[in-house]
């Protein structure tokens, strides 16, 4: 019953290291952008067209790293699109981002056929617990270096966007326009910006999952995992550091699942693998009383307004 | 639905007008060859079920006199109706094979109906009686495969502790399951076989982590059913674990783990149709078969697959041609359960076609 409780747990730190870095980098792009005070929905279409350039970029090249690089300059694109498409007066920004999902998506599954059946070259993993000896472990804690730039992303985020000044500018933006202009500050640069690098995180999220984790390009490989992340900014109230916190939160729920069943739990198998949505509800309607969620919100979204 | 312009008909009718004028050239009219129309869910080279399909069109392209127009990516839904259309009315098909199990209903009964001069034969065992006469199903019985695969697994595995990879629990993909662990017994009685249902056909990231789990808990050979086991056999491959393929040929992926993999052969009942239209003899609008009719086969062997398990493997196909049986006992069940008292006849009789369980032996649970 212990070895059983530990294999889970195994997994699921493991599952929570692998399946969660898409999830912060779009999670952390799109709060960003939420922050200047627009909605980008477009993030699962940036994931997506993020993956398949990273893939082709990275087997035309040979080089993981720039493939990575690719994935965020086609978020770059998406989002600088974006971002000036909703500079235009009267244009809805939750509607300019479901057309750019569909763009995204269309784009990758239009230039991705002739990248599906050839292998590219991985990223490589830091072993952090290879000297334990125990090769399950070993194999959970095999970190993706980009696992870590997620991380520091988050961190950096967050110390930004108290302590700079474009963090104040960005804040302003996205709490009061009005402040803002008052400030002397271009509203919808600043918005388009945001956007755009918003758009390049989103897209390394993008080439983590076919670079790394599962591995390879195919049109099912986000199945909705960057809609997924725009939803867990909500959950984290906007916070990058509770953006990670999230995505960690969220990966280990979807490693139950499988882990269950491997140990012999194999009934049931389709509410466990449903943990991570129910979870994620769960902590939503625990969380939507406090004042703080209100607070927490920029006052400029379209949603709050 | 607009009712505007039909691409078809306007380019049937230029057609039609180019024609008249003379602007075709004479060898545009005089050859008459027959157009075959296939049409496809996904991708032809996904590793999965839509290449093992491409694969049998490439059998067919080699017959003299036919010609073969393919579509990609054609959704389940009227798409699948205005290809087949646009197939029929401007490619001049006389035959066309829908490969996805959703075509089928209303789709392809529709289209059935509406042009009775062309054949239709539909990849999934759906056509009953009643249904248009033009219309037809074909299908192969991967679990013969499967269970050569389990023969070889057998042996190939040190600690006889398999994992299966599974996408939803239905009927055929619980048969191949049940035929890999029969396999796998009669090379070592005490084979187990653990199965991960992921809930869907096409999860990439779930597939790596139930790959993940199985070989966390000791199974040393992953094999799969899902659409595209690209990720399962490449995961499985990157924990050092060998793997077994499904669907089409996946030994290039893991050159080091491979032990051989199910597949189709529908190459065989393609070239069949094509030669039973030549000679101007009508379709059966049932198809089926398995090892003894040349309808499924095994990968190529990797280097996973020791000597034993190859000459196990080879000798059980041997078997399998002449129409030996996979089951040769009565079948219980994973609880204990007796589900069949007797031996099935056969590997084509009743009681198999319905199989809503798993056998003893399996690890998992059909709900």
């Amino acid at each position: 019953m212990t070895a059983q409780l530990a294999i889970v747990l195994t997994a699921m730190l493991g599952g929570a290291i692998r399946v969660s870095t898409p999830f912060i980098f779009v999670a952390l792009g799109e709060t960003l952008t939420e922050k200047s005070g627009r909605i980008n929905l477009g993030l699962e279409g940036t994931l997506v067209l993020g993956a398949m350039l990273g893939y082709a970029t990275a087997y035309l090249t040979g080089s993981p790293w720039l493939g990575v690089l690719a994935g965020g300059g086609a978020g770059v694109l998406l989002g600088t699109l974006h971002g000036l498409l909703c500079s235009l007066p009267r244009v809805n920004d939750i509607a300019v981002g479901i057309a750019m999902m569909t763009l995204g998506t269309g784009l990758a599954f239009f230039f991705g056929k002739p990248f599906i059946q050839p292998e590219a070259p991985h990223l490589p993993s830091i072993p952090l617990a290879d000297w334990t000896g125990d090769p399950a472990l070993a194999v959970a804690l095999r970190v993706n270096p980009l696992f870590f730039v997620g991380v520091a992303a988050a961190l950096v985020m967050a110390w930004g966007f108290r302590n700079t000044r474009i963090g104040l500018v960005v804040r302003t933006t996205g709490d009061s326009a009005a402040a803002a202009l008052a400030m002397g500050v271009s509203v919808n640069r600043v918005r388009t910006l945001a956007t755009a690098t918003g758009g390049f995180l989103a897209g390394i999220g993008g080439a983590f999952l076919s670079l790394y984790y599962p591995g390879s390009w195919n049109e099912g490989l986000s199945s909705g995992q960057g809609l997924m992340a725009v939803a867990l900014v909500i959950f984290a109230r906007w916070s990058p550091i509770r953006c990670v916190l999230a995505a960690l939160l969220f990966g280990a729920a979807g490693a139950i699942g499988p882990a269950l069943q491997s140990v012999g739990v194999t009934q049931g198998y389709y509410l466990f693998n449903a943990a991570p949505y129910i979870l994620t509800l769960l902590v939503m309607v625990g969380s939507s009383g406090s004042k703080d969620a209100l607070r927490a919100a920029p006052g400029e979204l379209s949603i709050t307004r | 639905m607009p009712a505007s312009f039909d691409r078809r008909r306007f380019l049937q009718t230029s057609g039609a007008a180019a024609l008249a004028v003379g602007v075709l050239p004479r060898a545009a009219i005089a050859a008459d060859p027959l157009t075959i129309g296939i049409v496809y869910v996904g991708a032809r080279d996904d590793f999965g079920w839509n290449q093992a399909h491409a694969v049998g069109v490439k059998a067919l392209r080699e017959l003299p006199n036919v010609k073969v127009v393919e579509e990609e990516n054609v959704p389940e839904t009227d798409a699948v109706s205005k290809t087949m259309e646009s197939m029929i009315n401007l490619d001049g098909a006389k035959l066309i094979l829908p490969t996805s199990f959703g075509y089928w209903s209303p789709f392809v009964l529709d289209e059935a109906k509406a042009n009775p001069d062309v054949q239709f034969r539909h990849a999934a065992p759906l056509w009953k009686e009643g249904d248009p006469k033009n219309s037809g199903s074909y299908f192969a019985f991967l679990d013969q495969a499967h269970y050569v695969d389990g023969v070889a697994a057998g042996l190939a595995s040190k600690s006889g502790k398999l994992g299966f990879v599974a996408a939803k629990p239905i009927g055929i993909v619980l048969r191949n399951i049940n035929s890999f662990l029969a396999g796998a017994r009669t090379t070592n009685p005490n084979a187990t076989v653990q199965v991960i249902f992921t809930g869907d056909w096409s999860l990439p990231v779930r597939e790596a982590e139930a790959t993940n789990a199985l070989v966390d808990a000791g199974c040393d050979l992953i094999t799969c059913h899902v659409d595209g086991p690209k990720v399962v056999i490449q995961t499985a491959e990157s924990r050092g674990v060998k793997s077994c393929g499904h669907n089409a040929d996946q030994s290039p992926l893991a050159p080091k783990g491979f032990v051989t993999g199910a597949e189709y052969k529908w190459g065989t009942i393609y070239t069949g149709f094509a030669g039973l239209i030549a000679k101007g003899q009508p379709l059966p609008n049932i198809t089926f078969g398995g090892y003894d009719r040349d309808m499924v086969q095994n990968s190529p062997y990797g280097a996973g697959a020791t000597e034993p398990a190859r000459k196990a493997a080879d000798a059980a196909i041997a078997k399998l041609r002449t129409g030996a049986p996979i089951f040769t006992t009565a079948i219980k069940d994973n609880n204990g359960k007796i589900v069949l008292a007797n031996a099935p006849k056969d590997n084509y009789a009743e009681p198999l076609n319905n199989m809503d369980y798993l056998v003893e032996g399996v690890i998992g649970s059909t709900h």
